[in-house]
């Protein structure tokens, strides 16, 4: 270690390379098999349990952590893996305390909800680090369909069509397939190249090729796929970040938080990652909470993070802004970025008091400087480059029912597709359902 | 704090809770830690005749079923009496009897069926001054494979005939321990009454097969891919153990003969349960062998509290709900109540429902948000909704007063008692009414 948190400036190696090994470990390390019986035994086994209602894939979660109590979770996993192909890293990366767990009765009766996504992993894992793949695929069907997008939604579309005997070919402008779960969810939650196991896991279903770097609008179009394919899913994702719009943007030390966040997923070697001793995040997403607590992680001495609203209207859960917290993360509400101080590199962070009514926020006028020597934006991501001729519907690729969009013959789903939160599980089951959507087109 | 001293046919001990004839009570080792912990009385595990002591398996002699988070339910043994030299158990069973006056100590013995074999035994037990003896009649396996326990148990006759060698031979209370491995416990009570006995205790274990290995396909406990049924015990037995101390309570022919109550007691409530249904007191083995001797600590507080709380005292509490205990025929047919849901205790998990839809009366309504609403139209009272709620007192029955409309029947709840003896379905009713 030749820094510490207190050195100036960004720097590389601020903690030592065990502390950041420890800091980097599974947030929740897996559930044991006595873990997973003693957590299994909680479930009431409900009707029409509220926790499948509040899944967006809709996993029978009773019936799935049964099988675990009884012994046999190769069974839970079919269950899971048969609406929800990407299950394991659900599993790991829902924020569950929103979904499954926050539906759960016993959260109703002793605010402890069964462990249900640590359930899920237990099943999940107990089949996928066997290499098992639990599904087989129908006979050829003969056609062919084109998946933009190795994300969550690209790869559930693609899994579903490949069951059904289709053969698919998925277009990725990334090195890796995974998408968000590759390149955009914190280091902690998905931990030893989990990602990308998984997507060569999900591959052995068969009848699917991916072709890596290629980008829709760059190497490929639409109107290409369309005459070549007889169906195309369109599942890129948000490519593009929004601006600042705060003047001195540009210095040295102001980047995009999903960068940051990739660049982290991708790193070797965590100790050769430059933080900085203060770290300001701008945002009130979960991008921002990932981005702030791993700037905390790597070692950098003071991290805030400034959102417009308060904490209520923060969409960022309860859980995650705890997490954030008992990390050291300082949260400032009600304040937003004006200018980027500095002289070439950023020094501070100028902000304003906000005031809100209704849907409305106005600058109360009094300001106040953070000195930040590297400042992380995650005020959203945009659809970049939308297909020409496709109906867009608040900056996204407007869909209905099955992700069908304007555009005959071509399907859209997670989040660069219209509906829905941007979350794993519900690019997941979008995909999954636009894929039957196309199966019957194709078959019909 | 209420007194919890206890007088049991002439046996005063501490406290009503004995420790049963089994493996906590086979030595002088565990039997001064169970003194120590507070426990009234023990049963001494059951001693044989003179001579080579019994042998026991070399492998697993327990077998048990479990509830959630693996709380022990049920436990099965395939042990047999103490596997201890006579006189070593005699020596020791005199030596804490002296140190321990107080406490109720109570030898347990199973010999042959032939007079002589009591006649030899029943004055080496004497001379420990024990306080009693306890027959066993009732171990289901092993020894009654060679014409004891419950082989003996399962012939009122022969309960009879022994019972009355060892009150002719032995000058202090003689307890004789019912096996439940019978269509009817009153027969052998009554049998035990007939030879004299002083009281009666029960259950002894259930013959049982706790579980099956689904891969060596042996009955569990295994003994080298083999099993052979055990006795059955714990909490999951306590149910039929208070039925047949109930049927021994208010049977004419045995009717305040006195019950040492047996089978799963694990709770002070449980004991109190056994004495209100007219045992003495209670007996206990799986809740110590599950959780240790220090349980006593909880039946002793429990007991005093309820009992100072409902102002009795042990005496007043004995046999309290022997006369509620009644035949079918006798339940009020005019008794209505309806399931109650307390919206604000629900937590929406809906078993309720599935239960009453899938599997009875239709008489539960579930809402799109989720709220279950009992249906007074459909509502039979079975109480299976009550009974599968997680939340205790979520759902209750609620008593319809005289005069009330039962929507299930459009007719109103009537004052008056009626019961199945003079109901117009019942032919005999009719045919009397003649």
């Amino acid at each position: 270690m030749t820094n510490s948190p207190r050195t100036p400036g960004i720097a590389a190696a601020r903690l030592e390379a065990e502390i950041l090994a420890q800091n980097f470990s599974d947030l929740h390390p897996p559930l044991d098999g006595h873990e997973a019986l003693v957590a299994a035994d909680r479930c009431y086994f409900c009707h029409d349990a509220p926790c499948i209602t509040a899944c967006p894939t809709d996993i029978d979660i009773p019936l799935f952590i049964r099988q675990i109590a009884t012994g046999t979770p190769e069974a839970a996993a079919r269950t899971i893996f048969e609406q929800n192909i990407l299950g394991g890293m659900c599993a790991r990366v829902c924020p569950t305390e929103t979904l499954c767990e926050e539906a759960c009765v016993r959260e109703a009766a002793e605010g402890k909800p069964v462990l249900i996504g640590q359930l899920q992993r237990y099943a999940t894992d107990t089949v996928m680090a066997a290499g098992v793949h639990p599904f087989e695929r129908a006979p050829e069907t003969g056609k062919r369909v084109a998946v933009v997008g190795a994300g969550p939604a690209g790869l559930a579309c693609a899994h579903r069509l490949a069951m059904h005997g289709h053969a698919v070919e998925i277009f990725d402008a990334r090195p890796k397939g995974g998408g968000l779960n590759e390149y955009g969810i914190a280091y902690y939650k998905t931990t030893d190249g989990f990602a990308e196991a998984e997507v060569e896991w999900l591959m052995k279903i068969g009848g699917i090729t991916m072709h890596n770097g290629k980008a829709l609008g760059r190497d490929i179009t639409l109107e290409g796929l369309r005459a070549e394919y007889d169906a195309v899913f369109l599942g890129m994702g948000l490519a593009g970040v929004n601006a600042l719009r705060a003047e001195g943007e540009e210095r040295d030390g102001v980047v995009d938080a999903v960068d940051f966040i990739s660049n982290l997923r991708q790193a070797e070697n965590l100790a050769a990652l430059p933080v900085g001793r203060k770290v300001v995040v701008i945002g009130g997403g979960m991008t921002a909470i990932d981005a702030a607590v791993q700037s905390k992680l790597l070692g950098a001495d003071e991290v805030t993070l400034v959102y417009r609203r308060d904490r209520a209207a923060m969409p960022a859960s309860a859980y995650e802004q705890d997490l954030a917290a008992s990390k050291g993360v300082r949260f400032i509400f009600n304040a937003m970025p004006l200018e980027v101080l500095g002289n070439g590199a950023a020094t501070a962070l100028r902000c304003e008091y906000t005031k809100s009514e209704g849907r409305s926020l106005t600058g109360t006028g009094e300001t106040f400087d953070l000195e930040a020597d590297q400042i992380l934006k995650a005020i959203g991501q945009t659809l970049d480059g939308a297909p020409d001729g496709l109906a867009i519907e608040g900056g996204k690729i407007a869909v209905t029912g099955a992700g069908r969009t304007s555009a005959d013959g071509v399907w859209a789903g997670g989040d660069c597709a219209s509906g829905g939160e941007d979350l794993t599980v519900t690019a997941v089951a979008e995909g999954r359902d636009a894929a039957e959507d196309i199966h019957a087109s194709l078959v019909g | 704090m209420a007194d919890l001293s206890s007088d049991f046919i002439g046996i005063s001990s501490p406290n009503p809770f004995w420790l049963a004839s089994a493996p906590p009570t086979d030595k002088e080792y565990n039997v001064r830690r169970a003194f120590e912990a507070g426990w009234g009385g023990v049963v001494w595990k059951t001693l044989g005749a003179e001579g080579l002591p019994v042998v026991n398996v070399n492998g697993p002699r327990y077998g048990a079923i479990y509830g959630a988070d693996r709380r022990l339910l049920g436990l099965n043994n395939i042990e047999l009496i103490t596997d201890r030299d006579l006189y070593t158990n005699l020596e020791e069973i005199k030596r804490v009897k002296a140190d321990y006056p107080d406490r109720a100590m109570i030898v347990s013995i199973m010999v042959p069926c032939e007079e002589q074999a009591w006649k030899d035994i029943l004055p080496l037990v004497e001379d420990t001054g024990a306080d009693g003896i306890e027959l066993n009649f009732g171990c289901p396996h092993g020894m009654s494979e060679r014409g004891m326990g419950a082989a003996v148990g399962q012939v009122p006759e022969y309960i009879e005939m022994v019972t009355r060698w060892c009150k002719q031979y032995y000058s202090r209370p003689v307890i004789v321990k019912l096996t439940p491995n019978i269509t009817d416990i009153r027969k052998p009570a009554e049998a035990a009454h007939r030879g004299g006995a002083d009281a009666v205790s029960l259950i002894n274990t259930i013959n049982s097969i706790t579980s099956v290995n689904l891969d060596t396909m042996s009955p569990e406990p295994s003994i080298g891919g083999k099993g052979s049924h055990g006795g059955y015990c714990g909490p999951a037995v306590k149910p039929i153990a208070m039925s047949m101390v109930s049927e021994i309570a208010r049977n004419a022919e045995t009717r305040g003969l006195p019950i040492s109550g047996i089978g799963g007691v694990t709770t002070w409530r449980d004991a109190a349960e056994f004495m209100a249904l007219g045992a003495g007191n209670v007996q206990v083995c799986t809740a110590a062998m599950t959780y240790g001797f220090k349980i006593v600590a909880e039946m002793i507080s429990g007991l005093s509290q309820y009992l100072d709380e409902k102002g009795m005292s042990l005496d007043d509490l004995v046999g309290r709900a022997v006369p509620n205990v009644t035949d079918w025929q006798y339940l009020d047919l005019n008794y209505v109540t309806k399931a109650r849901i307390d919206q604000d205790a629900c937590i929406k998990c809906g078993r309720c429902y599935a239960a009453c839809e899938d599997t009875s009366h239709q008489a539960i309504s579930m809402s799109e948000d989720r709220v279950f609403e009992v249906i007074d139209a459909e509502c039979v009272a079975c109480n299976l909704c009550v009974n599968v709620c997680p939340v205790e007192d979520c759902i209750t029955m609620v008593e319809l007063a005289p005069g009330e409309i039962d929507e299930r029947t459009g007719k109103p709840v009537s004052p008056e008692y009626a019961n199945w003896t003079t109901h117009p379905n019942n032919p005999g009713a009719v045919k009397a009414a003649e």
